[in-house]
Protein backbone atom coordinates (compact mmCIF):
# COMPACT_ATOMS: atom_id res chain seq x y z
CA UNK A 1 0.00 0.00 0.00
CA UNK A 2 0.99 3.70 -0.63
CA UNK A 3 -0.10 6.79 1.21
CA UNK A 4 0.94 10.32 -0.59
CA UNK A 5 1.41 12.73 1.41
CA UNK A 6 0.04 15.97 0.69
CA UNK A 7 0.03 19.33 1.26
CA UNK A 8 -2.95 21.62 1.63
CA UNK A 9 -2.39 25.43 1.43
CA UNK A 10 -5.52 26.99 3.25
CA UNK A 11 -5.50 30.88 2.08
CA UNK A 12 -6.70 33.28 5.00
CA UNK A 13 -9.92 34.83 4.41
CA UNK A 14 -8.69 37.93 5.66
CA UNK A 15 -4.93 38.96 6.32
CA UNK A 16 -5.33 41.55 9.19
CA UNK A 17 -7.45 43.59 10.94
CA UNK A 18 -9.93 46.44 9.55
CA UNK A 19 -8.74 49.35 11.08
CA UNK A 20 -5.13 48.10 8.99
CA UNK A 21 -6.92 47.09 6.02
CA UNK A 22 -8.28 50.93 6.02
CA UNK A 23 -4.67 52.22 6.16
CA UNK A 24 -2.40 49.49 4.32
CA UNK A 25 -4.58 47.62 2.45
CA UNK A 26 -5.70 43.49 3.22
CA UNK A 27 -2.18 42.39 3.46
CA UNK A 28 -0.13 40.55 6.39
CA UNK A 29 0.18 43.46 8.52
CA UNK A 30 4.10 44.06 10.95
CA UNK A 31 3.56 43.54 14.82
CA UNK A 32 4.41 47.34 15.15
CA UNK A 33 1.16 48.58 12.49
CA UNK A 34 -0.83 45.93 14.52
CA UNK A 35 -0.10 48.04 17.67
CA UNK A 36 0.12 51.26 16.57
CA UNK A 37 -2.22 52.44 13.51
CA UNK A 38 -5.82 53.79 13.44
CA UNK A 39 -6.17 53.51 17.12
CA UNK A 40 -5.92 56.52 18.28
CA UNK A 41 -9.28 57.34 20.28
CA UNK A 42 -11.25 59.65 17.93
CA UNK A 43 -15.23 59.08 18.71
CA UNK A 44 -17.53 57.95 21.16
CA UNK A 45 -16.29 60.97 23.70
CA UNK A 46 -19.17 61.29 25.88
CA UNK A 47 -18.38 64.14 28.09
CA UNK A 48 -15.49 67.13 28.16
CA UNK A 49 -12.35 66.44 30.25
CA UNK A 50 -13.95 68.86 33.30
CA UNK A 51 -10.55 70.33 33.56
CA UNK A 52 -10.31 71.62 30.16
CA UNK A 53 -13.98 71.88 29.02
CA UNK A 54 -12.69 73.79 26.11
CA UNK A 55 -11.15 70.47 24.39
CA UNK A 56 -12.36 66.73 23.80
CA UNK A 57 -10.25 64.52 25.54
CA UNK A 58 -7.67 63.79 23.32
CA UNK A 59 -7.21 67.16 21.10
CA UNK A 60 -5.53 67.78 17.96
CA UNK A 61 -5.07 71.33 18.88
CA UNK A 62 -3.29 70.59 22.42
CA UNK A 63 -0.56 71.64 20.13
CA UNK A 64 0.27 74.57 17.32
CA UNK A 65 2.20 71.88 15.15
CA UNK A 66 -0.83 70.32 12.85
CA UNK A 67 -0.59 67.42 10.92
CA UNK A 68 -3.28 66.29 8.09
CA UNK A 69 -2.23 62.68 9.18
CA UNK A 70 -1.12 62.45 12.62
CA UNK A 71 0.26 58.71 11.80
CA UNK A 72 2.65 60.28 9.65
CA UNK A 73 5.34 60.59 12.56
CA UNK A 74 5.92 57.07 12.52
CA UNK A 75 8.81 55.45 14.91
CA UNK A 76 11.40 54.22 12.18
CA UNK A 77 13.05 51.81 15.17
CA UNK A 78 8.99 50.49 14.84
CA UNK A 79 9.59 49.51 18.42
CA UNK A 80 5.63 48.38 20.30
CA UNK A 81 6.06 47.22 23.10
CA UNK A 82 7.47 44.09 22.72
CA UNK A 83 10.33 45.10 20.27
CA UNK A 84 10.77 48.01 22.82
CA UNK A 85 11.16 45.87 26.39
CA UNK A 86 13.26 43.15 24.16
CA UNK A 87 16.27 45.58 22.94
CA UNK A 88 16.50 47.37 26.15
CA UNK A 89 16.34 43.90 27.93
CA UNK A 90 19.41 43.02 25.81
CA UNK A 91 21.37 46.53 25.89
CA UNK A 92 20.72 46.11 30.37
CA UNK A 93 22.24 42.84 30.33
CA UNK A 94 25.29 44.10 28.19
CA UNK A 95 25.41 47.23 30.85
CA UNK A 96 25.19 45.03 33.82
CA UNK A 97 27.95 43.09 32.48
CA UNK A 98 30.47 45.89 32.82
CA UNK A 99 28.65 46.83 36.52
CA UNK A 100 29.72 43.79 37.60
CA UNK A 101 33.52 44.15 35.93
CA UNK A 102 34.02 47.10 37.03
CA UNK A 103 33.21 46.00 41.03
CA UNK A 104 34.31 41.99 40.89
CA UNK A 105 37.90 43.63 39.88
CA UNK A 106 37.78 46.59 41.81
CA UNK A 107 38.11 48.79 38.67
CA UNK A 108 36.60 52.20 40.37
CA UNK A 109 39.90 52.17 42.71
CA UNK A 110 42.16 52.57 39.75
CA UNK A 111 39.95 55.74 38.41
CA UNK A 112 42.26 58.61 39.10
CA UNK A 113 40.82 61.14 41.71
CA UNK A 114 40.26 64.17 39.69
CA UNK A 115 38.54 62.38 37.16
CA UNK A 116 36.23 60.49 39.76
CA UNK A 117 35.63 63.69 41.09
CA UNK A 118 34.92 64.96 37.83
CA UNK A 119 31.89 62.16 37.55
CA UNK A 120 30.46 63.06 41.20
CA UNK A 121 29.95 67.22 40.33
CA UNK A 122 28.87 66.57 36.96
CA UNK A 123 27.08 63.43 35.99
CA UNK A 124 25.50 62.55 39.37
CA UNK A 125 23.43 65.96 39.28
CA UNK A 126 21.97 65.00 35.87
CA UNK A 127 20.17 62.10 37.27
CA UNK A 128 17.38 64.94 38.29
CA UNK A 129 17.80 66.65 34.69
CA UNK A 130 16.56 62.74 33.66
CA UNK A 131 13.73 63.06 35.85
CA UNK A 132 12.69 65.98 34.01
CA UNK A 133 12.89 63.92 30.59
CA UNK A 134 11.17 61.29 32.18
CA UNK A 135 8.09 64.10 32.96
CA UNK A 136 8.52 65.93 29.97
CA UNK A 137 7.73 62.46 27.76
CA UNK A 138 4.78 61.15 29.79
CA UNK A 139 3.14 64.64 29.55
CA UNK A 140 3.63 63.82 25.82
CA UNK A 141 2.44 60.63 25.95
CA UNK A 142 -0.65 61.58 28.44
CA UNK A 143 -1.46 64.72 26.10
CA UNK A 144 -0.39 63.95 22.88
CA UNK A 145 -2.13 62.72 19.97
CA UNK A 146 -1.05 59.78 17.88
CA UNK A 147 -0.74 56.44 18.90
CA UNK A 148 2.96 56.58 16.65
CA UNK A 149 3.92 59.74 18.64
CA UNK A 150 2.54 58.60 22.25
CA UNK A 151 3.84 55.39 22.50
CA UNK A 152 7.52 56.12 21.56
CA UNK A 153 7.18 59.07 24.04
CA UNK A 154 6.15 56.60 26.82
CA UNK A 155 8.91 54.19 26.05
CA UNK A 156 11.21 57.21 25.54
CA UNK A 157 10.19 58.32 29.16
CA UNK A 158 10.60 55.11 30.82
CA UNK A 159 14.36 55.09 28.65
CA UNK A 160 15.21 58.31 31.04
CA UNK A 161 14.32 56.57 34.10
CA UNK A 162 16.79 53.77 32.86
CA UNK A 163 19.79 56.43 32.34
CA UNK A 164 18.88 57.84 35.89
CA UNK A 165 19.27 55.05 37.55
CA UNK A 166 22.58 54.02 35.80
CA UNK A 167 23.78 57.55 36.70
CA UNK A 168 22.78 55.97 40.48
CA UNK A 169 24.98 53.51 40.28
CA UNK A 170 27.52 54.98 39.12
CA UNK A 171 27.45 57.31 42.37
CA UNK A 172 27.17 53.88 44.47
CA UNK A 173 29.90 52.71 42.45
CA UNK A 174 32.06 55.59 43.01
CA UNK A 175 31.73 56.62 46.49
CA UNK A 176 28.62 55.23 47.87
CA UNK A 177 25.02 56.11 49.07
CA UNK A 178 26.27 59.71 50.07
CA UNK A 179 27.50 60.90 46.38
CA UNK A 180 23.66 60.94 45.63
CA UNK A 181 23.30 63.08 48.79
CA UNK A 182 25.82 65.51 47.80
CA UNK A 183 23.81 65.49 44.09
CA UNK A 184 20.80 66.46 45.40
CA UNK A 185 22.12 68.75 47.46
CA UNK A 186 24.27 70.18 44.28
CA UNK A 187 20.79 70.35 42.39
CA UNK A 188 19.12 72.27 44.88
CA UNK A 189 21.20 74.61 45.49
CA UNK A 190 24.96 74.78 44.17
CA UNK A 191 25.23 77.82 41.66
CA UNK A 192 26.80 75.58 39.08
CA UNK A 193 23.36 73.67 38.63
CA UNK A 194 21.05 76.36 38.86
CA UNK A 195 20.81 77.50 35.30
CA UNK A 196 20.30 73.86 34.33
CA UNK A 197 17.89 73.23 37.26
CA UNK A 198 16.05 76.45 35.97
CA UNK A 199 15.35 75.21 32.07
CA UNK A 200 14.51 71.94 33.75
CA UNK A 201 11.87 73.11 35.98
CA UNK A 202 10.67 75.48 32.81
CA UNK A 203 10.21 72.77 30.96
CA UNK A 204 7.70 71.18 33.16
CA UNK A 205 5.22 73.88 33.09
CA UNK A 206 5.20 74.11 29.30
CA UNK A 207 1.63 73.10 27.88
CA UNK A 208 2.07 72.68 24.03
CA UNK A 209 3.25 69.07 23.91
CA UNK A 210 5.16 69.43 20.78
CA UNK A 211 6.77 72.27 21.81
CA UNK A 212 7.76 69.77 25.06
CA UNK A 213 9.75 67.54 22.51
CA UNK A 214 10.98 69.77 20.65
CA UNK A 215 13.14 71.60 23.81
CA UNK A 216 13.51 68.59 25.56
CA UNK A 217 14.27 65.12 22.74
CA UNK A 218 15.92 67.68 20.54
CA UNK A 219 17.52 70.86 21.97
CA UNK A 220 18.49 69.35 25.47
CA UNK A 221 19.06 66.03 24.70
CA UNK A 222 20.64 66.89 21.03
CA UNK A 223 22.92 69.67 23.11
CA UNK A 224 23.48 67.73 26.22
CA UNK A 225 24.17 63.86 25.73
CA UNK A 226 27.05 64.37 23.09
CA UNK A 227 28.73 67.32 25.27
CA UNK A 228 28.46 64.31 28.68
CA UNK A 229 28.95 61.32 26.73
CA UNK A 230 30.81 61.37 24.34
CA UNK A 231 33.46 64.94 24.55
CA UNK A 232 33.41 64.24 28.80
CA UNK A 233 33.82 60.40 28.02
CA UNK A 234 37.02 60.42 25.92
CA UNK A 235 38.28 62.97 28.24
CA UNK A 236 37.47 60.33 31.03
CA UNK A 237 38.91 57.82 28.92
CA UNK A 238 42.18 59.48 27.80
CA UNK A 239 43.12 60.27 31.48
CA UNK A 240 42.64 56.65 32.97
CA UNK A 241 38.51 56.78 33.72
CA UNK A 242 37.99 53.70 31.13
CA UNK A 243 35.85 52.15 33.86
CA UNK A 244 33.44 55.18 33.76
CA UNK A 245 33.13 54.92 30.09
CA UNK A 246 32.36 51.38 30.65
CA UNK A 247 29.29 52.55 33.19
CA UNK A 248 27.99 55.07 30.28
CA UNK A 249 28.22 53.46 27.49
CA UNK A 250 24.47 52.65 27.16
CA UNK A 251 23.92 56.50 27.68
CA UNK A 252 25.96 56.87 24.22
CA UNK A 253 24.61 54.20 22.58
CA UNK A 254 20.95 55.45 23.41
CA UNK A 255 21.47 59.05 22.59
CA UNK A 256 22.42 57.37 18.66
CA UNK A 257 19.23 55.39 18.56
CA UNK A 258 16.70 57.61 20.07
CA UNK A 259 18.23 60.69 17.54
CA UNK A 260 17.03 59.00 14.63
CA UNK A 261 13.52 58.56 16.02
CA UNK A 262 13.65 62.20 16.87
CA UNK A 263 15.02 63.60 13.60
CA UNK A 264 12.39 61.65 12.12
CA UNK A 265 9.55 63.11 14.12
CA UNK A 266 10.65 66.84 13.40
CA UNK A 267 11.58 66.24 9.66
CA UNK A 268 8.19 64.87 8.95
CA UNK A 269 6.33 67.72 11.15
CA UNK A 270 8.50 70.14 9.56
CA UNK A 271 8.12 68.99 5.75
CA UNK A 272 3.91 69.30 6.14
CA UNK A 273 3.88 72.70 6.00
CA UNK A 274 5.70 76.16 6.41
CA UNK A 275 3.70 77.40 9.51
CA UNK A 276 5.20 74.16 10.96
CA UNK A 277 8.43 74.56 9.69
CA UNK A 278 8.30 78.22 11.32
CA UNK A 279 7.28 77.37 14.78
CA UNK A 280 9.93 74.25 14.88
CA UNK A 281 12.59 76.77 13.86
CA UNK A 282 11.86 79.55 16.33
CA UNK A 283 11.38 76.66 19.06
CA UNK A 284 15.01 75.22 18.89
CA UNK A 285 16.55 78.56 17.94
CA UNK A 286 14.53 80.12 21.76
CA UNK A 287 15.55 76.43 23.78
CA UNK A 288 18.75 76.13 22.36
CA UNK A 289 20.19 79.50 23.84
CA UNK A 290 19.03 78.93 27.40
CA UNK A 291 19.86 75.43 26.42
CA UNK A 292 23.39 76.20 26.04
CA UNK A 293 23.37 79.17 28.86
CA UNK A 294 22.49 76.18 31.42
CA UNK A 295 25.31 73.97 30.08
CA UNK A 296 28.06 76.11 30.21
CA UNK A 297 29.15 76.26 33.22
CA UNK A 298 28.53 72.87 33.82
CA UNK A 299 31.64 72.45 30.48
CA UNK A 300 33.43 74.91 32.04
CA UNK A 301 33.42 72.55 35.45
CA UNK A 302 33.97 69.54 33.49
CA UNK A 303 36.61 70.58 30.77
CA UNK A 304 38.16 73.25 32.10
CA UNK A 305 39.83 75.49 28.90
CA UNK A 306 38.53 72.87 26.40
CA UNK A 307 35.19 73.88 27.53
CA UNK A 308 34.60 76.50 24.95
CA UNK A 309 35.90 74.53 21.85
CA UNK A 310 33.75 71.45 22.81
CA UNK A 311 30.57 73.83 22.83
CA UNK A 312 31.29 74.81 19.44
CA UNK A 313 31.66 72.03 18.10
CA UNK A 314 28.96 70.21 19.79
CA UNK A 315 26.97 73.36 18.78
CA UNK A 316 27.75 73.33 15.35
CA UNK A 317 26.86 69.26 14.89
CA UNK A 318 23.94 70.45 15.86
CA UNK A 319 23.21 73.01 13.56
CA UNK A 320 23.96 70.76 11.18
CA UNK A 321 21.49 68.57 12.55
CA UNK A 322 18.60 70.82 12.39
CA UNK A 323 19.61 72.22 8.70
CA UNK A 324 19.17 68.15 7.59
CA UNK A 325 15.78 67.93 9.24
CA UNK A 326 14.68 71.08 7.67
CA UNK A 327 14.61 73.41 10.00
CA UNK A 328 15.78 77.12 9.12
CA UNK A 329 18.09 77.83 12.52
CA UNK B 1 16.30 33.08 -21.14
CA UNK B 2 16.53 31.37 -17.97
CA UNK B 3 15.09 31.63 -14.14
CA UNK B 4 16.82 32.48 -10.16
CA UNK B 5 14.66 31.75 -7.43
CA UNK B 6 15.21 32.26 -4.05
CA UNK B 7 12.33 31.20 -1.21
CA UNK B 8 12.16 31.95 2.64
CA UNK B 9 10.02 30.65 5.05
CA UNK B 10 7.07 32.56 5.76
CA UNK B 11 7.53 34.31 8.36
CA UNK B 12 7.85 37.91 10.28
CA UNK B 13 11.26 37.87 9.78
CA UNK B 14 11.24 37.34 5.67
CA UNK B 15 7.93 39.43 5.17
CA UNK B 16 9.70 42.56 5.10
CA UNK B 17 12.48 41.14 2.95
CA UNK B 18 10.62 39.76 0.66
CA UNK B 19 8.55 43.06 0.40
CA UNK B 20 11.84 44.67 -0.63
CA UNK B 21 12.35 41.99 -3.00
CA UNK B 22 9.25 42.14 -5.08
CA UNK B 23 9.70 46.17 -4.91
CA UNK B 24 13.70 46.27 -6.29
CA UNK B 25 12.78 43.85 -8.87
CA UNK B 26 9.50 44.20 -11.02
CA UNK B 27 9.82 41.31 -13.08
CA UNK B 28 10.27 38.90 -10.48
CA UNK B 29 6.96 36.94 -9.40
CA UNK B 30 5.99 35.66 -6.13
CA UNK B 31 4.70 31.97 -5.33
CA UNK B 32 2.86 31.22 -2.14
CA UNK B 33 3.32 27.52 -1.01
CA UNK B 34 2.70 26.58 2.33
CA UNK B 35 5.08 27.77 5.22
CA UNK B 36 7.39 29.05 2.25
CA UNK B 37 7.71 31.46 -0.79
CA UNK B 38 9.50 31.30 -3.75
CA UNK B 39 10.37 34.52 -5.74
CA UNK B 40 11.51 33.21 -9.62
CA UNK B 41 12.71 35.82 -12.04
CA UNK B 42 14.47 35.76 -15.32
CA UNK B 43 17.79 35.71 -15.59
CA UNK B 44 18.71 38.31 -12.58
CA UNK B 45 17.50 39.00 -8.62
CA UNK B 46 18.96 41.50 -6.89
CA UNK B 47 18.53 42.09 -3.04
CA UNK B 48 19.62 45.65 -1.62
CA UNK B 49 20.60 45.95 2.09
CA UNK B 50 18.74 49.40 2.03
CA UNK B 51 15.46 48.60 1.23
CA UNK B 52 15.15 46.06 3.72
CA UNK B 53 16.61 48.50 6.07
CA UNK B 54 14.10 51.22 5.35
CA UNK B 55 11.24 48.53 5.81
CA UNK B 56 12.55 47.51 9.21
CA UNK B 57 14.10 50.33 10.54
CA UNK B 58 17.62 49.16 12.34
CA UNK B 59 20.14 48.06 10.82
CA UNK B 60 20.61 45.01 8.57
CA UNK B 61 23.19 42.67 7.69
CA UNK B 62 22.45 41.10 4.32
CA UNK B 63 23.91 37.46 5.52
CA UNK B 64 21.07 37.32 7.86
CA UNK B 65 18.95 36.37 5.29
CA UNK B 66 20.47 32.84 5.83
CA UNK B 67 18.21 32.46 8.70
CA UNK B 68 15.70 32.09 7.11
CA UNK B 69 16.76 30.80 3.73
CA UNK B 70 15.63 27.92 2.13
CA UNK B 71 17.08 27.77 -1.30
CA UNK B 72 18.45 29.54 -3.80
CA UNK B 73 19.49 29.02 -7.41
CA UNK B 74 21.73 31.06 -10.51
CA UNK B 75 25.15 32.11 -9.55
CA UNK B 76 26.10 34.10 -6.11
CA UNK B 77 27.27 37.46 -6.24
CA UNK B 78 27.28 39.12 -2.43
CA UNK B 79 28.59 42.30 -1.13
CA UNK B 80 27.78 44.57 1.68
CA UNK B 81 24.95 46.33 -0.17
CA UNK B 82 23.66 43.25 -2.54
CA UNK B 83 23.19 40.27 -2.94
CA UNK B 84 22.52 39.19 -6.69
CA UNK B 85 21.43 36.09 -8.10
CA UNK B 86 22.27 35.47 -11.82
CA UNK B 87 23.07 33.11 -14.88
CA UNK B 88 26.07 35.07 -15.20
CA UNK B 89 27.33 33.18 -18.51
Amino acid sequence: MQIDLRTVAIKPLRNTFDHLVERFGDKPASRYQEGSYNIQQEHIFHYRPSWDADRVLFDKKRTKIQMKDWYALKDPRQFYYGAYTITRARQQEAAESSFDMIEERGLAELIPNEQKQIALDILLPLRHVEWGGNMGNAYISAYGYGTVMTQACLYHAMDHLGVAQYLTRIGLVLDGPDALDKAKDDWMSGALWQPMRRHVENLLVLDDWFEIFVAQNLVLEGLSYPLFYDHLDSEFSANGGTAISMMTRFMGEWAGETAKWIDAQIKVAAAESPENKALLSDWVKQYRAVTLDALTPLAKCALGDKAAGVLEDVLTEFNARCAKLGLAV
Amino acid sequence: MSTVFIAFQTNEDTRPIVESILADNPHASLEEQPAMVKINAEDKLVIRRESIEERIGRRFDLQELQVNLITISGHLDEDDDTFTLAWAN
